[in-house]
């Protein structure tokens, strides 16, 4: 009876065993990922769905504006230690602000637990701005034509304006690479974000704030009378919004 | 002995546990994915409960073709959905099997395995391809039918439930099985080899106001349409999402506003696919317009503000970016480069009834 039940116990384990997931097993984790949440706000004030083509902002210039979308991408987010030691997955993501669309993002690097800087790049730098190199954007229509430089957007921000006409006017607010159509030449208008210092546990989540008003302010007052749409085509432009982007991001709540 | 029983069927529980159901499998067929596809686009989306098989496919032809999905038995899907015409309708509106006549221009179908949206019909009111098949055959003003009635129907014929049994295993005929069917089918229209395809390959050489045409479409400041349909890198030529490109001062069919409810979609429609432009007349939603020289007259000087128009139409106020004629000559020359009549003519596309 003794050998019947110990073949039972051994049989069922087996049982078992032979079922058992790859998954069940738990180790404690050597290394951590962080996420991270892109928020908006114009000025200091959330900017959420319901805002969008409704919310009237005036910007630096003194002109009543609306938003429609707000597309951008980041790129390279990097972990740089007190020893200057830096881990990045070197990935991308590209946020849909209005309809929330990966407005919550975790780069595919795990890193130790501790102290780090945390910066990113705005759109991508000239390495990983490769034309057609990425299906998933190239699907999303984020590509630049070739003609006007090729590789990605680095952000579409889109609304409508007063004009001083009895119906608002629209603007495109396209960031890319600037590229001068009349030589080819192409400059890179991507820019490195530093948002300051954060303390990874094993739960730690950051918020990375837009203040959308920065666009049209400093260096360069916006006035979209002059500068509202074929912004992509114009190299000026786009050094002056590279520039604006630069105090655009902000750090915002971290949680552990 | 007895602890050979023991372990037999000890062992007949370790497999049992651990075995899936039995499932009926077709024979698979994969979509045919074109170079230029693969090399740029995400995978084409195929639902996981639907892979795409021989028997399912070609049961799905012949749903496709097959009257008997109407209530009197009249009209097909290809009824509206005409091959010649890129399976779109070359009238304004379809008209229905009680003679009634819809509101929207009916869609051309191809290429929709890689609507990554997976937003269909105009206003974008199903979520799925096999969720789109579902609604024609119910819908008063077109087949006007149950899917009660049309099941019955399909598993009272003689080859039907064969057929399903075939494709998905079993000859008890469902719709969630006939719109499988004819997604499977739908799927594998796949329009790839336009003149346009061909000049990518190196195959083809552009004429001077095809290659301008492209140029205009690409330049921020005249086309301007690679925004909304994409450029050389998307070879589906539509973004696969919604806009109001400024039609009318008053809008009067919500679109995808109507399925939301949402005010800031009121107007908005789904960008189509600038391929086979040569074969799917009349344009947009509602047809109203019967020509190519039209549709780009609207854009360059018919343009008409509403509250929801899309920020990427330009200088409203003047109607549009008003392009020269050699311009519109040379945009429409391009446009037209994107056809591709390998397309319309591919024999495993046409009724095999």
């Amino acid at each position: 009876m003794k050998k019947i039940a110990l073949f039972l116990a051994v049989a069922i384990s087996i049982v078992v065993v032979s079922c058992k997931s790859d998954d069940d097993t738990t180790t404690t984790p050597q290394n951590v990922n962080v996420a991270f949440t892109f928020t908006q706000n114009w000025d200091g004030n959330n900017i959420t769905n319901a805002d969008y083509e409704t919310t009237v902002y005036t910007n630096a210039h003194g002109t009543d504006q609306t938003i429609s979308k707000l597309d951008y991408l980041i790129s390279d987010i990097t972990f740089t230690n007190s020893t200057g030691q830096s881990f990045s997955a070197e990935d991308y993501n590209l946020i849909s602000a209005r309809n929330g669309t990966n407005v919550n993002f975790t780069p595919d690097v795990q890193i130790p637990t501790g102290d780090y800087v945390v910066s990113f790049t705005f759109g991508f730098d000239e390495e990983d701005n490769v034309d057609a190199a990425y299906p998933d954007l190239t699907s999303a229509t984020w590509g630049v034509p070739t003609p006007l430089g090729g590789g990605y957007h680095y952000m579409r921000l889109e609304g409508k304006f007063d004009d001083g006409t009895p119906t608002p006017a629209n603007y495109a607010y396209h960031t890319i690479r600037a590229f001068n159509t009349a030589t080819s030449t192409p400059f890179d208008t991507s820019f490195e974000v530093t948002i300051g210092s954060v303390t990874v546990s094993e739960n730690t989540n950051v918020e990375v704030k837009m203040d959308v008003s920065e666009w049209f302010i400093n260096p360069n007052e916006w006035d979209l009378n002059v500068l509202n749409s074929a912004l992509m085509m114009n190299y000026n432009a786009q050094l002056m919004m590279s520039q604006n982007g630069t105090t655009v991001f902000s750090l915002g709540a971290v949680t552990q | 002995m007895r602890y050979g029983v023991l372990i037999c069927l000890l062992l007949s529980i370790v497999f049992t546990s651990c075995k899936k159901d039995d499932e009926y499998i077709a024979t698979p067929m994969p979509l045919s994915i074109p170079q230029l596809f693969a090399e740029k686009l995400s995978p084409p989306i195929i639902p996981g409960d639907n892979p795409q098989t021989r028997e399912g496919i070609a049961l799905g032809r012949k749903l496709f073709y097959d009257p008997i999905l109407s209530g009197d038995g009249t009209q097909a899907c290809a009824s509206c959905h005409n091959p010649q015409n890129a399976f779109s309708d070359e009238r304004r509106f379809s008209i229905g099997i009680d003679g009634l006549e819809g509101n929207r221009n009916s869609m051309p179908l191809f290429n929709m395995a890689w609507n990554f949206s997976e937003d269909f019909f105009w206003d974008g009111r199903a979520k799925g391809l096999e969720n789109q098949a579902l609604e024609p055959v119910t819908n008063p003003i077109e087949m006007h039918n149950t899917w009660e009635q049309a099941t019955v129907s399909l598993q009272a014929t003689s080859d039907y439930p064969l057929l399903f049994s075939n494709a998905f295993g079993t000859e008890n005929i469902s719709k969630e099985l006939v719109v499988k069917a004819i997604s499977q089918f739908t799927r594998t229209l796949i329009s790839s080899n336009s003149k346009f395809d061909k000049h990518l390959a190196g195959e083809a050489e552009l004429t001077t106001s095809e290659a301008n045409g492209l140029a205009v479409f690409l330049d921020e400041s005249r086309g301007d349409c690679f925004h909304c349909h994409g450029d050389p890198n998307t070879p589906i030529w539509t973004d696969n999402t919604f806009h109001n490109n400024g039609l009318d001062e008053t809008i009067t069919d919500r679109g995808l506003g109507a399925f939301t409810g949402d005010p800031r979609d009121f107007g908005l429609f789904k960008s189509p696919s600038l391929r086979n432009l040569a074969f799917t007349a009349p344009y947009m939603h509602d047809g109203r317009f019967q020509t190519l020289d039209e549709v780009i007259n609207h854009y360059s000087e018919g343009l008409v503000y509403s509250e929801t128009i899309d920020p990427l139409m330009k200088t409203i106020s003047e109607g549009g970016v008003h392009l020269s004629e050699n311009d519109k000559a040379d945009l429409k020359a391009f446009l037209l480069s994107l056809s591709d009549p390998s397309f319309i003519n591919n024999p495993d596309f046409q009724d095999p009834n």
